[in-house]
């Protein structure tokens, strides 16, 4: 198997639909989790606004959403990529059950962020009579902006691997060349080249996301 | 006295917990003037940070009210509590700055908070910055200034929205002794050019009498006693005071070759041309071990006591003791400071 023409392009469409993919479910499933991620610290105990039961609810369906094997959560969310897209095959098709899978984790990975933050500046944003919405918007998310940025590095890098099984809907993308090609017809090559696009794929995002982490952080001299 | 701008009343506070509840206060009742500064002393988990908290309610007691320029903060909505907030600047211990904002925007966050045009806000944030002394600091971020920076850069902010009282929560405890006289000194400042009243939290009698007018010292979630700084500093009535402001030498046990009978002599500030441990152990000829002996500057007079331990020689120590009656300095015997 050499890497003739055809092979190359087979290769830079699977790159280009690995990265819609990721781009579009991650984007999503920033939509959803962000604000998931603010409300399980704001509605906390001892939160800014305390709300026990619904913080509590909301953990247990985060918890349950993320415990569903992804493999699994793709066939359960198929039919609902038909109503949404109006195809249950193919890449688009697969971005709903990501987007399903991605933003509990996003969620999650968001509130860890806004924990790391110090409890001292919220209050005193509250001692200058900030309300609810004035700390969310003017000191929660742009203090965690460098530890938000990181997580976003995570939770990319997570949605591109889980892009990969795109492949057992009839998607395509590189994991379902690697699949397709390397497994089912036994052809390493090609498998291999799939995967090192992949890992490169995660290095660009991963060191994206320190550098921007890194660059804008105010708290490094 | 001025009228009272924050009159606490009956306050109490209590914390559930897993293990029950706690008690951090209980029955306060305190009033601030306007103008004044206020000092609230204690020792760590006597309570006094919860009270601070309760004043502009970032903790809601659990009894009692604050009244704040005659308007009770119990019976306001959170958002009448947000604005009285305004009125009410805090400062903190750790600085409590925003760390991805630089100087000038920290300044000018309450002001964007209530909806000041930024140039505007920017005008008045360059004026306080002036006020602290870092005007030339505007552009940099916390990371890059000092703890004595940092707390300019807070008191600055808290200024911001023309507060009519600032609360300092141990606004000094992290910094080192230089600094902390300084801040003390910037706050002494604003409170006499500016007239905003002053309510200082902290541990340290030192902060107290470098700058309150008055005192409350707060033990075990109660009020141990209130009053002017000289007079608590000159004779607390309280077991709590006198270890605060005598610090280890209340509480050690009379050593050494004496008789263990020992004696607080007080000095309030007229006998300081006079020396008289000098001329008493001459009078009697009786030597004295001075345990302890501070004398500070309060409000211009020079204040202080000195804890001596009387010779062993019985008529030695009457003579001493007839030595101090006879020039009327005051003094009480010593014994009882186990507090």
């Amino acid at each position: 198997m050499k890497l003739d023409a055809v092979t190359v392009n087979m290769l830079k469409t699977g790159i280009w639909e690995s990265f819609y993919m990721t781009a579009l479910s991650s984007l999503f499933a920033y939509i959803i989790g962000l604000p998931l991620g603010i409300v399980l610290v704001v509605t906390d105990e001892g939160g800014i606004r305390p709300v026990p039961w619904l913080q509590k609810i909301l953990g247990v369906a985060i918890n349950l959403l993320r415990s569903v094997p992804f493999l699994i959560l793709l066939f359960i969310a198929l039919p609902l990529s038909k109503i949404v897209i109006g195809t249950r095959i193919g890449s688009p098709a697969i971005i709903i059950p990501l987007t399903i899978a991605a933003a509990p984790y996003v969620a999650r990975v968001v509130e860890s962020s806004f924990r790391e933050l110090d409890a001292g500046v919220i209050e005193a944003a509250q001692s200058m009579g900030a309300s609810t919405w004035q700390i969310i918007w003017k000191v929660l998310l742009p203090e965690s902006k460098p530890s938000l940025l990181l997580g976003a590095a995570l939770a990319v890098t997570t949605i591109l691997s889980y892009s990969a099984m795109a492949g057992f809907t009839g998607g395509g993308g590189l994991g379902a060349i690697a699949i397709n090609y390397g497994y089912y017809r036994y052809e390493p090559f090609l498998m291999w080249v799939s995967v090192v696009l992949l890992v490169v794929m995660v290095q660009i995002i991963q060191e994206a996301g320190n550098r921007l982490s890194r660059k804008s952080d105010k708290r490094i001299r | 006295m001025e009228t009272p701008i924050i009159r606490i009343v009956d306050l109490g506070k209590e914390f559930k917990t897993a293990n029950g509840s706690v008690r951090a206060l209980q029955g306060i009742n305190l009033e601030v003037s306007a103008g004044e500064i206020f000092g609230i002393i204690g020792l760590s988990g006597a309570g006094k940070s919860t009270l601070v908290r309760c004043i502009n309610y970032l903790e809601t007691p659990t009894e009692g009210d604050v009244i704040f320029e005659g308007q009770s903060m119990a019976a306001m909505t959170d958002a009448q509590r947000r604005r009285a907030r305004q009125s009410m600047g805090m400062i903190f211990q750790q600085f409590n700055l925003l760390a991805q904002r630089n100087v000038i925007r920290n300044v000018c966050f309450p002001l964007e908070l209530t909806g000041v045009p930024k140039k505007k806000a920017r005008e008045r944030g360059m004026e306080l910055l002036e006020t602290v002394g870092l005007k030339d600091r505007a552009l940099a971020y916390p990371a890059q200034l000092s703890g004595g920076q940092k707390q300019r850069v807070a008191i600055a902010r808290a200024l911001a929205t023309n507060p009519k009282v600032i609360l300092c929560d141990e606004a000094t405890s992290a910094l080192d002794p230089n600094t902390t006289k300084q801040i003390l000194e910037l706050l002494k400042e604003i409170n006499r050019t500016l007239g905003v009243t002053v309510i200082v939290i902290t541990h340290e009698m030192a902060v107290i009498e470098a700058i309150c007018d008055r005192v409350a010292i707060i033990d075990q979630s109660r009020i141990a006693e209130v009053g002017a700084v000289s007079e608590i500093f000159l004779n607390p009535q309280s077991a709590i005071g006198r270890k605060l402001i005598m610090g280890e030498a209340a509480q050690r046990p009379a050593g050494g070759s004496g008789s263990g009978r020992s004696i607080r002599i007080l000095f309030d500030g007229r006998e300081s041309a006079e020396p008289i441990i000098s001329n008493m152990v001459l009078a009697c000829r009786a030597p004295v071990n001075i345990m302890y002996a501070a004398t500070r500057d309060i409000q211009g007079k020079a204040m202080g006591q000195m804890v001596v331990q009387l010779p062993a020689d019985e008529a030695d120590a009457e003579r001493v003791i007839d030595y101090l009656d006879s020039i009327k300095i005051p003094y009480e015997e010593a014994d009882g400071y186990e507090a």
